[in-house]
């Protein structure tokens, strides 16, 4: 069965086979948006990403969700499915990290925190790296560090973009430096990537925060943000107790970030793909695009004109 | 560097030992005003003191090597500087920021002949000290000046070595406006396109993304009572026991220790501090990094800009544990 087939089956087995007694709003049929509270058909909110027709709010999007709007049907390949976490410390605080993940496992059905492979955008190839916040708010251990990395070297090899969608509070407390120590060798694979004169763009969703904004995150050529999605390093409580004062409103949004020069353009969900396509295109100049104009056989008045 | 005129600063573990030291003080005074020879009890007493010194010095909790690693008088980076190298020409200047950040400082040194650049957390000597270094908690523009300086050194072919000692990149409103993150993130990635050799030692408190920032390198050194953690326990038991007073406990569970590093693939050398700790023997203490740093020097000297690039490729690559299922 492909991942696709699954997706299908997934969704006519999930939620909205609930029957419609079991609560007043039920989860499948309606949608209450948590910021303006208007009602929204599940499925017209699906079909718009989860972006509020309303009031535009951007609601989360699970990592599967998230590649069936980002790739072209049926090209999604996904990679190193087959890698699990271990608990490597044998760490417990109140529930052992061991139970933790088995727990999530089965809640969301996902390995870990992040889903990457191959597909198609509008036709062009991409290595694509979906974080999910679900899985332990997307926190980074040894296996989204493997995986990113393993999906940015496969990148380099095949000669293909990058794109990693961002939902993270950062590294994974329950593995140690093991967590730390991600941030460096995804940073080393990039360079590689870099390197080779490769374009890599990380959309940075709510939230993106801590370990991982201080590595993949901001490490673009070019870094897209969804709107009004919480990014910064240090969690917005520490950063208060630093201060007398009140926090500026906007502070550690998309917006404040592209007003301070660390995001290159906020772009909304539902014109994610084209922007992504259009960008990769401006960086492959023989598709899509007219032949370059050489300068030198251009009219000599065009370029004295411009010399002047 | 501590003097011997200082009065120590005890931790709360080694009070048995300071009472015990006490005691000898006072049967001297008192074998003087009876003029009675006690040596022999003296010599008893002595000796169980550095029985006890040594075993509880062998025996330290993660949490308890957090405080030595903490200690008000352990040697931070410039102590280590004066004390290994022949020459110091401390730099500033990150050519941007529009500050000079206290608390990352950075400069040329001559080691047993060899210049080298050296890059390194400050934290203060006393509490006025420490304000102006913030603790040893830098800041974007402290980030920033690393790598100018590190790429200054890349090109003139001279060695780095990185000394860590942070309780953490510094997370107050200015350091978000400036970008923390882009900082870090930026030295992360740029560290593994240098050619030179590049030593990073855990000095002291190797605190999450802020000793990550300077922290990659062909080799990681730290000393035996010097931790690395991902996050402060502190902030780990707010945060996963929902209870700050667990910091014992979190302390514990993170794997924060140099033999745990070690056990873990991430750390490459443990550099022995003399019994009491870094800050009782400072002098000594530096001897053994500078010693550590010269055998590594030499290793990483042999290998060409390619070499090194690539193994600090591997090393990085290699750390992490998953199992791979079978489909
Ligand atoms: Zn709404």
């Amino acid at each position: 069965m492909s991942l696709f087939d699954w997706f299908a089956n997934r969704q006519k087995s999930g939620p909205s086979a609930k029957s419609l007694h079991e609560r007043e709003v039920p989860d499948g049929l309606w949608h209450k948006c948590e910021s303006c509270g208007v009602l929204t058909y599940a499925k017209d909110l699906h079909l718009n990403q989860m972006v509020c027709p309303e009031c535009q709010h951007h609601h989360r999007v699970n990592s599967d969700e998230r590649i069936t709007q980002l790739t072209d049907r049926q090209t999604w390949q996904p990679m190193d499915q087959h890698l699990r976490p271990v608990d490597s410390l044998d760490f417990q605080d109140r529930k052992s990290y061991g139970d933790r993940i088995r727990d999530t496992q089965a809640k969301t059905g996902l390995s870990d925190a992040v889903q990457t492979g191959l597909g198609q955008l509008n036709g062009l190839p991409v290595a694509l790296g979906v974080m999910d916040f679900r899985f332990m708010g997307g926190s980074m251990g040894s296996v989204v560090g493997e995986k990113l990395t393993r999906l940015i070297e496969r990148a380099t090899r095949e000669r293909v973009p990058v794109i990693i969608v961002c939902a993270s509070v950062g590294a994974r407390m329950q593995e140690g430096m093991l967590s730390l120590s991600q941030m460096a060798k995804i940073a080393a694979a990039l360079e590689r990537h870099q390197e080779a004169r490769l374009l890599y763009m990380p959309v940075l969703s709510h939230p993106t925060t801590g370990g991982v904004t201080a590595s993949f995150a901001m490490l673009g050529d070019i870094i897209i943000a969804e709107p009004n999605a919480t990014i910064g390093f240090a969690g917005r409580r520490v950063v208060e107790q630093t201060l007398r004062e009140k926090l500026p409103d906007d502070f550690q949004t998309s917006e404040y970030m592209l007003n301070h020069g660390f995001v290159d353009i906020i772009v909304p969900r539902t014109q994610l793909k084209k922007t992504l396509a259009q960008l990769i295109c401006l960086h492959q100049p023989h598709i899509h695009t007219p032949r370059f104009v050489n300068l030198s056989s251009a009219p000599q008045s065009l370029v004295t004109a411009s010399s002047d | 560097m501590a003097t011997k005129e200082r009065r120590p600063i005890l931790l709360d573990f080694e009070k048995p030992l300071a009472e015990l030291e006490k005691r000898i003080i006072q049967v001297h005074a008192l074998a003087e005003e009876n003029d009675v020879d006690v040596s022999a009890q003296i010599h008893q007493l002595e000796d169980r003191a550095a029985q006890l010194r040594q075993e509880i010095f062998s025996s330290l909790t993660p949490a308890q090597r957090l405080q030595v690693a903490r200690h008000p008088r352990r040697p931070s980076t410039l102590d280590y500087v004066q004390a290994i190298s022949d020459e110091w020409v401390e730099l500033h200047g990150d050519r941007g920021t529009g500050t000079d950040d206290p608390a990352l400082v950075g400069g040329i040194a001559r080691l047993e002949g060899q210049p080298v650049m050296i890059l390194g957390h400050q934290k203060g000597r006393d509490t006025k000290d420490n304000v102006l270094r913030n603790f040893g908690m830098a800041s974007p523009g402290g980030y920033r000046k690393a790598m100018r300086l590190m790429n200054h050194a890349n090109r003139f072919g001279m060695p780095i070595i990185t000394l860590i000692d942070t309780p953490g990149a510094w997370a107050g409103l200015e350091a978000e406006r400036l970008g923390q993150g882009e900082a870090i993130a930026y030295n992360l990635r740029e560290m593994f396109r240098l050619d030179v050799p590049i030593i990073c030692t855990v000095i002291g408190e190797g605190g999450s993304g802020g000793a990550l920032g300077i922290g990659v390198g062909d080799r990681l050194m730290m000393f035996e009572h010097s931790v690395y953690t991902v996050a402060s326990p502190e902030a780990c038991a707010a945060i996963l026991w929902k209870d700050a007073s667990k910091s014992a406990e979190a302390a514990e569970a993170l794997r924060i220790t140099a033999t745990d590093l070690l056990e873990l693939s991430i750390l490459d050398q443990i550099l022995p501090e003399p019994i009491g700790g870094a800050h009782s023997a400072p002098l000594q203490t530096a001897q053994t990094l500078k010693q550590a740093l010269l055998d590594n020097l030499y290793e990483l000297n042999q290998m060409t800009n390619e070499q090194r690039r690539d193994h600090r490729y591997q090393k990085f690559r290699r750390i992490g544990k998953f199992v791979e299922v079978s489909a």
